[in-house]
């Protein structure tokens, strides 16, 4: 779970964080509501954890709720991972 | 004789009563950023709330009418004292930052003309429109100087960048800090004395083809805004009013600036992203009586259920309204179920400044139509062949507007010819197609040409596929819309690949990320599908139609200039 955290939250930082953007992402920074990560751009990054992680994300799982932070989306995608372990990926 | 139930003169408005409401005379000057501030304050309402502002983490700023005042004299003197003259086109590039809306009153207070540009916007979206307009200064954030110095090169005109929250941290070369609180207070400022025909504001749009362009918005359009402001959404003094949209739109300068401010109301900004428990405690919190808001918003909301919802006392909302896209029936029943009153659409577009087709409060909606032109548009839908009125009613047309109320673009900057194409006779063509039915209401059918409308915004296929051509795996690519149930339309791309290339996640996953970082979010195919090649004409030209009517399981129509495979 640890590493998944590590992994999400380097993407972001990556990804969505400007040059210049000097704010700190934790496991707990809201993303979505916080305005770091769009819901445009929420696919993007729902596209990566499923490459990443080899599952599928269900869209009606893909909420701004479920994605609003590091934690949470790496809550989703052990739920999805658990839940289908064979089907999903 | 030809019926004229098509064409709806619903009913005149009488600008010179609302210039003598305002106080302005003809030939006299007539300033947005005086009238937004220095005129409430005149009025004996300088003590009055003007903005109350929080984000995300919870900051929260208060701002009278007169800060208002003295705040964009303040970026008014700032600009004067860089050598920035009336007439130049000055970006605002923030996030909605208390910054921003002074910065907006001062470059207009200082004869400039404001050009606000959507923070989200990448380097390539940034460069397209500076470029164009040949933008002299730029105000912006610190987390947003990057997407700038990448291409500054390209920017000779762009002589002034101000970053308004540097802090300690190193700035670029050309770039200077200004920080507002530590600023001295500019109590006294000269305004400029702009007539009604004198530049104010340049909107960016989307077209089909080409780059976007500049709608060009003169300081006579206060007036229309000032008088829908108060007719359409219906704000009186008391009211504590939130409009969603932000700035880098029309929506958030026309009723997230000019209109509720020259009327002297109260409002309320939250600048964060979306969170329905947030967005709920924050109406509850501030006591909103009229929320302007937009069908994709309020479909998130829906989603997130009506338990949610019932937890906050909304009790003091009095009038909500939409914008940006259609709003779909459902929305509308499900607002009145869980607010006690529906949402009332309006229709309007960065050209025309403002509203144009509303449900007005007080009238009977009629969930899924735009309404009614409101007084002082003429408004019709023409017969697509002939682009003559349509006789009768129910039928499908292009919906046409006949110009004379004072907000109307007065031109696409530096493109005569586009601006021209937007014309048929009397008429401007807005590019939408809807039918009236017999009680006059207009119901929207959908875009009469390629742009892309998703979550409101309007997205041009072009800079899609430039952006997609740029990346070195692709050969040839179409964007186009693809329907979804919450944004109505997103972007979807096909993409054909170069000899070497191979699909697959990784590399749709690259070029996603390429066109978000470089375009923006918005514009970030949210589905990239490959193929192997794109149906063409005879002549070559990708047909854009094939590919949507494929997506939205429409019929293809005439086949008969394309290309053989």
């Amino acid at each position: 779970m640890d590493d998944l955290v590590a992994v999400i939250r380097d993407y972001v930082v990556k990804e969505y964080l400007e040059e210049g953007d000097d704010r700190t992402i934790d496991s707990e920074t809201p993303l979505i509501s916080g305005g770091i990560v769009d819901s445009f751009s929420m696919v993007s990054l729902k596209r990566f954890l499923e490459k990443k992680c080899q599952i599928r994300i269900p869209d009606e799982q893909a909420t701004p709720d479920a994605f609003d932070t590091v934690s949470r989306i790496a809550e989703l995608v052990e739920r999805i991972r658990r839940d289908a372990p064979v089907a999903a990926r | 004789m030809a019926t004229t139930t098509a064409v709806m003169a619903h009913a005149r408005a009488d600008w010179s009563a609302i210039e003598r409401e305002l106080g302005h005379h003809p030939g006299r000057p007539i300033n947005i950023g005086w009238y937004c501030s220095d005129r409430i304050c005149e009025q004996g309402l300088a003590g009055k709330a003007a903005l109350l502002w929080e984000d995300a983490q919870g900051a929260r700023r208060s701002y009278t009418f007169d800060d208002l005042r003295v705040h964009s004299n303040t970026f008014a003197r700032l600009l004067l004292g860089m050598g920035v003259r009336p007439g130049d086109r000055v970006c605002i590039f923030m996030d909605r930052i208390p910054e921003l809306y002074f910065a907006f009153l001062g470059v207009l207070k200082m004869g400039g003309v404001a050009q606000p540009l959507f923070s989200a916007f990448g380097e390539d979206s940034l460069k397209v429109r500076l470029a164009d307009a040949g933008t002299v200064a730029l105000l912006t954030q610190r987390k947003h100087a990057g997407k700038l110095r990448r291409v500054r090169e390209a920017l000779p005109e762009l002589k002034h960048v101000v970053v308004v929250d540097a802090g300690a941290a190193a700035l670029g070369d050309g770039e200077m800090a200004f920080d507002l609180e530590s600023a001295p207070r500019v109590e006294h400022f000269d305004v400029f004395p702009s007539l009604s025909e004198t530049p104010s504001v340049l909107h960016y749009t989307s077209g089909t083809t080409g780059p976007p362009k500049g709608a060009e918005h003169v300081h006579s359009s206060i007036l229309a805004q000032y008088y829908t402001t108060k007719l359409v959404l219906g704000l009186r003094p008391d009211d504590v009013y939130w409009c969603n949209a932000d700035p880098g739109w029309v929506t958030g300068t026309s009723y997230g600036i000019i209109g509720p401010w020259s009327n002297g109301i109260t409002q309320v900004v939250l600048d964060s992203g979306f969170n329905a428990e947030r967005w709920y405690s924050f109406l509850e919190r501030r006591c909103v009586t009229v929320w302007y808001s937009a069908p994709t918003a309020i479909r998130l909301l829906m989603r997130e259920g009506r338990d949610l919802v019932r937890r906050f006392d909304l009790s003091a909302l009095r009038h909500l309204a939409s914008v940006g896209e259609p709003l779909n029936p459902e929305a509308v029943v499900w607002s009145q179920e869980v607010f006690g009153r529906p949402f009332h659409d309006t229709f309007w577009q960065t050209e025309t400044g403002s509203i144009v087709i509303a449900n007005l409060p007080g009238t009977r909606i009629k969930p899924g139509s735009m309404g009614r032109p409101v007084p002082g548009v003429t408004a019709a839908v023409l017969d697509p062949a002939t682009l003559e009125p349509l006789e009768g009613h129910g039928r499908v047309g292009l919906i046409a507007l006949r110009p004379g109320w004072p907000s109307m673009m007065r031109g696409y900057w530096r493109k005569p010819d586009a601006y021209a194409k937007k014309f048929r006779g009397d008429w401007y063509l807005c590019g939408d197609k809807a039918r009236i039915d017999a009680d006059g209401y207009f119901w929207f059918v959908g875009r009469d040409d390629d742009v892309i409308n998703t979550g409101g915004h309007l997205v041009g296929p072009f800079e899609v596929e430039s952006a997609l051509l740029e990346h070195p795996a692709v050969a040839e690519s179409a964007a186009v819309a693809k329907p979804d149930p919450v944004n109505m339309e997103v972007v979807k791309a096909f993409v054909a690949l170069k000899p070497g290339f191979v699909a697959g996640d990784d590399l749709e996953l690259e070029i996603m990320n390429r066109v978000r970082r470089r375009l923006s979010p918005l514009a970030m195919p949210q589905e990239i599908e490959f193929v192997t090649s794109l149906p063409k004409t005879r002549s070559g030209k990708i047909l854009r139609r094939v590919l949507r009517a494929q997506e939205w399981g429409e019929p293809v129509g005439d086949l008969s200039t394309m290309m053989d495979e």
